[in-house]
């Protein structure tokens, strides 16, 4: 089997993300998180629930872009936007732009009030972030997307959640960015961003050119775990034989 | 037998009829599903506007937007789905054409919760810490009166003067059957408003539900609506399962018409310049001419 490319590292960096989290929905947004759903719960994370994209709970694994063979529950968007509220649920999104303590936007960019370019709107992003686990997919890691300051923050970072108060922080909790060049969460004294892992091929110094705020890389980062044999195996020839994941991520 | 009286069957145009310039108007389905387009194609054709619409937006939101009837927009976001971003809507915004309340779609589900028990809010985990509180800066706090003392954000209710809904199939007398996998949240936008008009694919005899699906297909009851419209294809081009699929093709024309004004003109023109029965030979011509 040939060697992983960059995308199939992110798929397994994904997957990694819902880990150990059990019985609960996983919400994947994006092709790349969406393969790392399926392939958690495919390999070590068997027991997580995931949806067709709609309003069904599927009780197998399939391809992208298929049917599942069966259906196992039912979540219309309404009893999904009160699962989220009950916190039995890990959320990865998507970010136009992402700060140091984890603000995100998907809303617009420029003044609110009358933006230079909308987009999709706050969405579910300030319920999601105060009540279940969030992870974020960034699918083209640059100093645009990872960016000093966002427009309109949607999802809330740390330090917007610790000046809301209480109830904002009791269930906040942010659990990892991955992006095509790195791994990275906010397990730092200060809640902000620091680096978990490099893909493999990435330097430093290429990260930090890429990141539009100070990013520490501290020497002895390790590399992203590489897919095993069998993950290559599942992620190729099951879940995504017709190669979406790399229209997502760039060779 | 079902009783004869309390027929509410009325054509799209007289549903509109009933609706007045500067009204508080809520738009059921969800993004580009199942969403009340043949009242809106009728709304285009009249002159209601300076309109407060609420809506989990899709080309409802786009098409009054590009027509200019809409004073405020109430959403958590405006997406045609298979088209994340919503053209016309984005032109609006981009020109600043109308005033913006934009609500987390937590605050929105609970915030038309709210209208139809007649509460003055509810009180959700949601919107504190983010930018939600500061582009509604009316939106207000409540703290819990128990030992925990939680501060929550208190969404007002969102009252509406009228609702329009599309549904699968409907009696004549407005209780309505969904038969897809989503209700979305079109029963509690009837349950929010003062007066619901359903449109559906098919008016059936009462007792035909039965042979459709269960009673908890059942989703909007006769004591809310004040018109049923039958309109076949009335969702179109959005998704109305199980009786259709979106029409991605007239989709993405409907997207590629946000070029400009001419190719809006021209979109208008050829779609949007009849009825109801224009419209769907003009999308059969459509079909025709692409197939």
């Amino acid at each position: 089997m040939t060697a992983a490319t960059r995308a199939e590292v992110c798929v397994v960096a994904c997957a990694e993300a819902w880990r150990g989290d059990g019985e609960i929905l996983a919400s994947p947004m994006g092709t790349v998180p969406t393969l790392g759903a399926r392939l958690a719960r495919l390999t070590f994370s068997p027991e997580l629930l995931l949806t067709d994209g709609e309003a069904l709970l599927m009780a197998d694994v399939p391809p992208l872009g298929e049917r599942p063979g069966a259906i196992e529950g039912w979540l219309p968007f309404r009893r999904h936007l009160a699962l989220v509220t009950g916190g039995r649920r890990h959320v990865m999104m998507g970010a136009s732009q992402l700060d140091r303590h984890g603000n995100q936007n998907i809303a617009c960019v420029g003044d609110w009030k009358r933006p230079s370019r909308q987009l999709l709107g706050v969405r579910g992003a300030p319920a999601n972030t105060l009540n279940n686990p969030t992870s974020y997919w960034i699918p083209r890691h640059s100093p645009r997307v990872l960016i000093e300051r966002v427009d309109m923050v949607c999802g809330v970072g740390h330090d917007r959640a610790a000046a809301a108060g209480p109830s904002a922080t009791r269930f906040h909790r942010i659990v990892r960015v991955v992006t095509d060049l790195a791994v990275l969460d906010f397990e730092s004294p200060d809640r902000t961003m620091r680096v978990r892992s490099l893909h493999p091929g990435v330097t430093a110094e290429a990260l930090k050119a890429a990141t539009g705020f100070p990013l520490d890389v501290p020497d002895g980062t390790p590399p992203t775990r590489p897919p095993t044999a069998e993950e290559l195996r599942i992620v190729r020839e099951v879940l995504d034989p017709g190669g979406l994941r790399d229209r997502e991520v760039r060779a | 037998m079902t009783a004869a009286t309390g027929d509410k069957r009325m054509t799209a145009d007289e549903a509109v009829a009933r609706l007045a310039s500067g009204m508080t108007l809520g738009i059921g389905g969800w993004g580009s599903r199942r969403k009340p387009m043949a009242l809106v194609r009728a709304l285009l054709r009249s002159d209601v506007t300076d309109l407060t619409v609420v809506s989990c937006g899709g080309p409802d939101v786009g098409l009054l937007a590009a027509a200019g009837r809409v004073r405020r927009l109430v959403a958590p976001f405006v997406t045609l789905d298979s088209i994340p971003l919503e053209p016309h809507y984005r032109a609006a915004r981009e020109h600043g054409a109308f005033e913006l309340t934009e609500l987390d779609e937590a605050m929105f589900l609970w915030g038309l919760t709210a209208a139809a028990h007649r509460l003055p809010f509810l009180p959700v985990r949601a919107g504190l810490g983010s930018d939600v509180m500061t582009v509604n800066p009316g939106l207000r706090t409540v703290t819990s009166p128990y030992e925990d003392g939680e501060e929550l954000v208190a969404v007002p209710a969102l009252t509406l003067d009228a609702a329009l809904v599309h549904l699968n199939r409907a009696d004549r007398l407005g209780n309505a059957q969904y038969l897809g996998p989503d209700p979305y949240l079109d029963d509690l936008f009837c349950e929010a408003a003062r007066e619901a008009y359903v449109s559906c694919e098919r008016i059936v005899e009462t007792e035909e539900f039965a042979r459709e699906g269960g009673p908890q297909t059942l989703l909007v009851q006769r004591h809310l609506v004040t018109g049923v419209v039958e309109a076949p294809g009335g969702a179109h081009f959005t998704s109305c399962a199980p009786d259709y699929d979106r029409d991605e093709t007239f989709q993405a024309a409907y997207a590629k018409a946000a070029a400009g004004p001419e190719a809006w003109r021209e979109f208008a023109d050829r779609f949007l310049s009849g009825d109801e029965d224009a419209y769907r030979a003009a999308v059969a011509g459509f079909g025709g001419a692409t197939a």
